[in-house]
């Protein structure tokens, strides 16, 4: 079975891309795929991640440890499950700096206070000593981002990072990961099936649908003009707080296919409004139809006209 | 918002289980288990009263003793008050002297029968718990990282075997195969050759070689298994995906992570089961002819000399509740989210 296919994408310092798609589009595959890091052992992956040029992936194990954590770090989806229940919170964060760097106990306790407040924790001194199921599930997800930054990771994974957490905590969470980019310069992969949170936070969109990139660009452009298909019956099928009371959400036709039985051709063509006849032989790959700006759709690539309307119509 | 929730937790110090809490919950405790004692000896009681294998004022009076001298001889020992009055007198004087009476037979207070014969059965029990205790960790680490390996199919067949094989058929296997008088290859003190350890430490090593490898084998494979089990599956958990993504190492990750929640449960259940052979392991004691309170229990048993069961019952119960007491504060100090 092939969860993830034909992905590519590249990332500069500082800068922050979305990973969006629906769930079992293969986004969080691929972020994990990213430090090695798929779960069954039995897993094939062909293609390179490159971090300033260096296949990751061909690594030795000890060489890609050395970027686990230190160069690349990872924020997951529950950060209760994420965190040892049994180890105290300030514990796991010392552990993660002294797995890459060689500091006394004393000196890293004390980086994993700074770390802890630096994530908006108050009275740090004591929450180091907290288990997490002590902690509130915000606080929680503080802690993992506190632990992902302690060895001021040139790359950020957030997987999912918000989903776990009420609304209001959810926007505190991404204002922090936002700040402490710009504090860093760190360049952010935030996998999302949000759109709202994809929108206000990235630079760069990769829209996922059944293991493949169908549409890539620009934050805003993608968001706010989007021409592939899915992109648009995604768009369509959420609730705009402004518009008016009676628009109608216009849910996709059908759900998303199984990745072990794929349609052919492009895997959107069973749902798609705009499919034709050739969209049934050929899976599509990723054309330029703006500067920077990509689908895999030769429907609307060849014409721009019948691109869908993002918004739901009024 | 989190900031204001965050309060109390902020408040609560390094040491919250030692706080009021978990005090009162260990006092509770002790206190439902000195009740359950007095049920467990009561019951014993009962049930000897019941059910008299045989009157204890005949067997003590001696061959042709004449009724008057059984009548006297009952009355000393008690036997022709009431049920209930005997009862009482009995526990009274276990809780006020832990007096547990005389033996019927040997005139010597039960109290110190079993007391010099503790020694024997400790040294079954600890010296059995440590050998499958070593035997199952790396075992059942090594099935834990490679399920479905030739290593972990062995171990589960070996487990089976010696889950099914009875301890007594296995004790006399090795007697027959190696005890130095009756064993084909003669390679170690047999049968009935225990000496104490402070009177002779290479021979009471010698003499409890077999006794420890057949109950530990009994225990070894069961838990290797359940260490590999719940290795396994803490293995799968996401906080061991967080381990691997901060880079650290596997031998880290087992040990530091996985390990560390797998073995709670384990630790709990260890300390029952070794609760349980403390207070004697009868048939092992039996096979290897050894010295200790489970053979002491089968003698008493077979002459049924009721203050000897009594002790024993209630020896073996004490150190039941004394274990489950201990396996209850294991699991708190071992996990964080126990609370009381």
């Amino acid at each position: 079975m092939r969860a993830v296919n034909g992905i590519s994408f590249s990332l500069d310092r500082g800068r922050t891309l979305g990973l969006v798609g629906e769930s079992g589009s293969g986004k969080s595959v691929a972020s994990l795929t990213m430090l090695g890091l798929t779960r069954s052992p039995n897993t094939d992956f062909a293609g390179e991640v490159l971090l300033d040029g260096v296949d990751v992936l061909n690594l030795p194990e000890t060489a890609l440890r050395d970027i686990r954590g230190r160069r690349v770090a990872m924020v997951f989806q529950d950060p209760l499950s994420s965190l040892h229940p049994m180890h105290r919170v300030g514990w796991q964060v010392v552990e993660a700096i002294q797995t890459h760097e060689r500091v006394s106990m004393k000196a890293a306790r004390a980086r994993a206070v700074d770390l802890i407040r630096t994530v908006g924790i108050p009275s740090p001194e004591s929450r180091v000593d907290a288990y997490p199921h002590e902690l509130s599930g915000g606080m929680r997800q503080r802690v993992m981002i506190a632990m992902a930054l302690a060895l001021r990771p040139e790359i950020l994974i957030a997987d999912e990072p918000t989903s776990a957490l009420d609304v209001t905590v959810q926007a505190q969470i991404l204002q922090l990961l936002s700040r402490l980019q710009d504090e860093t310069g760190m360049a952010l992969i935030l996998v999302s099936h949000d759109l709202g949170v994809i929108a206000e936070h990235t630079d760069e969109v990769a829209v996922m649908y059944a293991g493949r990139i169908v549409e890539h660009g620009p934050g805003d452009v993608v968001i706010g003009r989007p021409l592939h298909p899915y992109t648009c019956g995604l768009l369509g099928s959420i609730p705009h707080v402004d518009g008016p009371r009676t628009t109608r959400l216009t849910p996709i036709p059908g759900s998303p296919p199984s990745a072990v039985r794929l349609p052919e051709g492009c895997a959107f063509h069973p749902r798609c409004v705009l499919a034709q006849r050739s969209c049934e032989l050929e899976v599509p790959t990723l054309e330029l139809v703006e500067p920077g700006h990509r689908i895999a759709c030769p429907v609307v690539a060849h014409d721009r006209s019948l691109a869908l309307p993002a918004l739901p119509a009024s | 918002m989190e900031a204001g929730l965050g309060g109390p937790a902020a408040r609560r110090s390094r040491f919250a289980r030692i706080d009021s809490p978990f005090v009162g919950y260990i006092v509770r405790r002790i206190a439902w288990s000195a009740l359950l004692l007095v049920i467990v000896s009561f019951l014993t009681f009962l049930i000897f009263y019941v059910l008299p294998a045989s009157d204890p004022a005949i067997l003590r009076a001696g061959r042709n003793a004449s009724p008057d001298l059984i009548e006297e001889v009952r009355a000393s020992l008690g036997l022709d008050q009431p049920f209930y009055e005997q009862f009482r007198i009995y526990a009274g004087n276990v809780v006020t002297d832990f007096d547990l009476g005389y033996s019927y037979y040997s005139e010597v207070p039960v109290r110190e029968e079993i007391v010099s014969r503790l020694p024997a059965s400790i040294s079954v029990a600890l010296g059995a718990f440590i050998l499958w205790m070593a035997i199952a960790l790396p075992v059942g680490i090594l099935t834990a990282l490679k399920p479905r390996s030739k290593t972990d199919r062995v171990v589960t067949g070996a487990t089976l075997f010696f889950l099914s094989a009875p301890t007594y058929w296995l004790g006399l296997v090795a007697l027959f195969l190696f005890a130095r008088d009756i064993g084909r290859f003669p390679l170690i003190g047999g049968s009935g050759t225990y000496v104490p350890f402070s009177d002779d430490p290479k021979g009471w090593a010698e003499s409890l070689f077999w006794p420890w490898i057949v109950l530990a084998l009994a225990f070894a494979g069961l838990y290797a298994r359940m260490i590999g089990e719940n290795l396994r599956e803490a293995m799968e958990q996401d906080y061991v995906r967080t381990a691997k993504a901060k880079g650290l190492g596997m031998r880290r990750i087992v040990l530091r992570h996985g390990l560390r929640a797998a073995l709670t449960p384990v630790v709990t259940l260890a300390a029952l089961d070794l609760g349980l052979l403390l207070g004697g392991t009868i048939l092992v004691e039996t096979v290897f002819n050894i010295p200790g309170v489970g053979r002491y229990a089968v003698e008493s048993i077979q002459t049924g000399d009721l203050p000897a069961i009594q002790g024993v019952v209630l020896f073996g119960a004490l150190f039941i509740v004394l274990a489950v007491l201990v396996a209850d504060i294991l699991y708190a100090v071992l996990d964080p989210r126990v609370r009381y």
